[in-house]
């Protein structure tokens, strides 16, 4: 099975791989313009450059409890528009190969719609996360 | 040689550049089309292919006044639809003339681009070519000659990175500034960075027209295509425009071009009855179409509205069942909404003959898949007898609108300046705060409303800090008005409005994002949004809404002076021709003449009246003014202002009254003002006016009878010429001898019977005579 080049990041303050097609940049957040009532995911507006993007609590999207601090994201793009994925932290970028979850596991709250398998790092493994399953509301519009 | 087409210079000629544009790109990308229908005559999807093209020319040259291109597009429109029917078979002589036409297509736009004549010679043989039977037609080698134009056309992806690396640059400039002034500046430093704002800012303003336009680029034509459409027809219609300066991505007017020139024809071709029907119907002759555009949340609505008969679902559903392509238990299954919806159906005219106007196979079907293509949607609205409503909705992938910038706690929002009616004080005079029954509701002046608060809408901290009393920003949201609570009204700015992401819209209260110059981004607040959001109800007001549109596009009634005449008829003039209404004496007037004139203000006027004036001693009269040319009118008494109907019940004859209109259940006969100065007025002959020479008045008689008549009738009259003066007409007595004459002799003649042959008039017919004038003159082609 071919090798994809996956991004190893903290979110949660869980280890995950994003599919390096799905990330366009990696940046830091500057300040950040509220949407009131719009979904607890999504923790505003920023500007980047001149382009605004939604800025997406990746911990709510989880639908867990806390509220990241974190400033760092991960830019994607999906339907036409560029979201900010809030990240704990970054660590690398390396290729793996995707292999399936196995049997059995039972993944919490939102982290099971957005677990696309796993990959293995030196006997670790890592859940590859969909970046568009964590987009608040896509689903739900469309 | 022949100009290559009409057209006229002026407002139309963007247009035409890009018809011109569009045709070259089409054929261009046709011409493999063309080729491969060649060797495949039966080939359904090129057939369609030529047959969209020539139908799209013949479209556009309808409102662009080229008459000899839609004469050729409108030919082989008609070939290859008999094509597509199966009622011709396409042999090798039809393509070869069908491309003929299409490469003269070609040509013909060359040459207008280029300004040059072109030859039309043999487009009749074109033309005649396509006929069934005829000879298979030589096909000359089209030779391209192509003008230097002075317009390009770019790729829609370089113009959005032009804008943002456009916006970037405002940024940058931004940021430039602010690190600048924390430290001293000099001076100079100062200078450059204001010229560098100053070209930055004109640059954007540029940078983004090349990307927006307004919709009124797609407005303009109509009301002249209106005309021309409804006139083909004989129909009559009023066209009213509204919105034409919302601004919309020119990508989008392209596309929205066709089908909206589509579904206008379609209006009033199959949606406005004939005038007679309308009459049965109860209807004002005159049909109504309403075209308006507006935006609403992150869409630009365009509405075509027409008060004609509606689409007949019925009907549509029998055609569709006869033309076998769905069966009509199938049909009738169908929700009402899905039936209507039918219309857009391939292949369907609503109405059974084929017109010129709204052609045919391309129909309703052409103009949804362009609005799906930009995923738009249509929204029909459908009042059977009553009219027919079509929403266009066009998503907005990008809008500049002028708006006002709020504030609500601590964040600015962008409110659409188009839909502020105004914005008061909460403290301000005339404007009450109510709470009805745990409702707040605003009263400003008279006008009762709903109020929202902007902070509890938004559901920021109810104890948010307020600095003096808050703004009331008066919307309207579609059907209805509300008051908008606001912490500040801060300022009025130009943004550029792109969509937000769905995480974001899903809130319903947004309409778009936009980055000001601050580099914060900052939400637009979508007014009916937040109006449902906020549990407003305005479907009361909306009950009503569909007959008000129509209602509105009644076109302004006449004002006119409402009055009881001498003859004691109740009659009206229209306000514009009265100068002023006077109380006179009787003894001001005389009967002098054969008419009536009033002394007054040191002058003679003529006095026009229908009746008697009875020995009255004081009468009314209407000073009734045509630029120079007074004429007063003996009234009873002057009663009121009224406002005439549009359409008034034309007299059969000439005469005092120019027709009966309908006030206030009452038939009024119509003063025709016109006609009482043709009567009245007394003619003072101008410097310019024929000249008629009298010729062998020997007795005088017609220096003394004659002349005034002519004079009255608008002649000059001369008993003999002024060196270097030339006669219009010569009016000769009878046995005058005139010497070599340069003009029409009119001869009068003593005896009432003419003679054989003898064209002279008889000295006393004055109808006669001015009429043997007239025409002598007018055969002359006047002076």
């Amino acid at each position: 099975m071919a090798e994809q080049l996956y991004l190893i990041a903290e979110v949660a303050g869980r280890t995950v791989a994003i599919d390096s097609d799905q990330v366009e940049s990696v940046v830091d957040i500057g300040e950040v313009t509220a949407v009131p009532r719009a979904a607890k995911a999504v923790r505003g507006l920023a500007a980047l450059r001149s382009r605004v993007v939604t800025v997406v609590d990746t911990e709510a999207a989880l639908g867990l409890n806390g509220c990241t601090l974190a400033r760092r994201a991960v830019i994607t793009a999906i339907d036409g528009h560029h979201y900010a994925m809030l990240v704990d932290t970054l660590e690398d970028v390396e290729p793996f190969e995707l292999r399936p979850l196995a049997g059995g596991i039972a993944l919490e709250g939102n982290w099971r719609n957005a677990a696309r398998g796993l990959v293995e790092r030196d006997g670790e493994p890592i859940l590859v996360v969909d970046l568009a399953a964590l987009v608040p509301a896509s689903a739900l519009l469309s | 040689m022949v100009a290559a087409g009409n057209f006229h210079r002026g407002p139309m000629d963007d247009l035409l550049q890009d018809f011109i544009a569009e045709t070259r790109e089409t054929l261009e990308a046709l011409s493999g089309e063309i080729v491969a229908w060649e060797s495949q005559p039966d080939d359904r999807a090129r057939l369609d292919a030529i047959f969209r093209f020539v139908h799209t020319v013949k479209g556009s040259c309808g409102f662009l006044d080229l008459p000899r291109l839609e004469r050729l597009a409108h030919a082989a429109e008609d070939v290859l639809a008999q094509v597509r029917d199966g009622a011709r078979v396409p042999d090798r002589a039809l393509v070869n003339a069908v491309l003929a036409v299409v490469d003269r297509i070609g040509e013909i736009v060359e040459a207008i681009d280029a300004g040059a004549a072109l030859d039309d010679s043999g487009e009749e043989l074109l033309i005649a070519a396509l006929a069934e039977g005829s000879e298979e037609i030589v096909l000359p080698s089209p030779v391209a000659q192509r003008a230097p134009s002075r317009s390009v056309r770019l790729g829609v992806d370089l113009l959005d990175r032009m804008m943002s690396g456009m916006s970037e640059m405002v940024l940058a400039r931004n940021e430039l500034a602010r690190r600048l002034r924390v430290g001293e500046i000099d001076p100079a430093v100062e200078a450059a960075l204001e010229r560098l704002s100053l070209t930055v800012g004109e640059m954007r303003d540029t940078v983004t027209r090349t990307r927006m336009q307004k919709i009124d680029a797609l407005f303009s034509p109509l009301p002249r295509m209106v005309r021309d459409t409804a006139a083909g027809l004989g129909k009559s219609v009023v066209l009213q425009i509204e919105g034409s300066d919302v601004e919309l991505d020119r990508e989008m007017i392209e596309v929205m071009r066709d089908p909206l020139v589509h579904i206008i024809r379609n209006a009033i071709d199959h949606g406005i009855e004939a005038p007679a029907e309308r009459r049965a119907a109860g209807k004002r002759e005159v049909g109504r179409l309403c075209v308006s555009a507006r935006q609403s949340g992150n869409q630009i609505i365009i509405e075509i509205a027409d008060d004609g008969r509606g689409v007949n679902v019925d009907r549509l559903i029998q055609k569709l069942a006869a033309s076998g392509i769905r069966g009509e238990r199938d049909l009738h299954a169908l929700s009402d909404a899905a039936k209507l919806e039918l219309m857009f159906h391939p292949g369907l005219s609503s109405k059974d003959t084929v017109s010129e106007i709204s052609g045919r196979g391309v129909g309703m079907d052409v103009v949804k898949a362009s609005i799906d293509q930009i995923g738009g949607r249509v929204e029909l609205d459908n009042v059977p007898g009553k009219g027919l409503r079509i929403a266009i909705h066009v998503p907005l992938t990008l809008s500049i609108i002028s708006a006002i910038i709020v504030g609500a706690g601590k964040q600015r929002f962008a409110i659409p300046r188009q839909s502020i009616e105004e914005i008061v004080s909460e403290r301000g005079e005339a404007i009450r705060i109510d709470q009805l029954g745990g409702t707040p509701i605003a009263t400003v002046r008279d006008r009762r409303m709903p109020l929202l608060d902007l902070g509890h809408l938004l559901e920021l901290c109810p104890d948010r800090e307020q600095h003096g009393p808050r703004m009331l920003v008066i919307v309207g949201a579609g059907a209805g008005s509300y008051a908008l609570a606001v912490d500040a009204v801060h300022d009025n700015e130009e943004l550029v409005i792109k969509p937000a992401s769905p995480a974001v819209m899903a809130t319903g209260i947004y309409a778009g994002q936009t980055l000001p110059d601050s580099g914060l981004p900052m939400l637009l607040l979508d007014t009916a949004g937040m109006a449902r959001v906020g549990g407003l109800d305005f479907s009361r007001d909306l009950s009503a809404a569909f007959g008000d549109v129509i209602e509105e596009a009644a076109a302004p009634g006449l004002p006119a002076l409402l009055f009881d005449d001498l003859d004691g008829v109740r009659r009206a003039v229209p306000l514009a021709a009265v100068d002023r209404v006077e109380k006179v004496s009787a003894s001001q007037v005389q009967l002098a003449a054969g008419s009536h004139r009033l002394a007054i203000d040191g002058r003679i006027v003529p006095l026009a009246m229908q009746g008697q004036l009875d020995g009255r001693e004081r009468l009314s009269v209407l000073r009734l003014k045509d630029e120079d040319a007074e004429v007063a009118y003996a009234i009873d008494e002057a009663i009121e202002i009224v406002t005439l109907p549009a359409e008034i019940a034309p007299a059969r004859s000439p005469g005092a009254a120019m027709g009966v209109a309908l006030v206030e259940g009452e038939q009024i006969e119509v003063l025709d003002v016109l006609w009482v100065f043709d009567m009245h007025v007394d003619r003072v002959a101008a410097e310019d006016a024929p000249l008629c020479l009298l010729a062998g008045d020997k007795d005088g008689w017609l220096a003394t009878f004659v002349r005034p008549l002519l004079e009255t009738a608008g002649y000059r009259v001369a008993g003999s010429l002024a060196p270097g003066e030339t006669p219009a007409v010569i009016l000769a007595a009878d046995a005058a001898e005139l010497g070599p004459v340069a003009a029409p002799v009119v001869r009068l003649r003593r005896k009432r019977q003419a003679e054989p042959g003898d064209d002279s008039v008889y000295r006393y017919d004055r109808a006669g005579l001015l009429f043997a004038l007239e025409a002598r003159v007018g055969a002359r082609g006047g002076c």
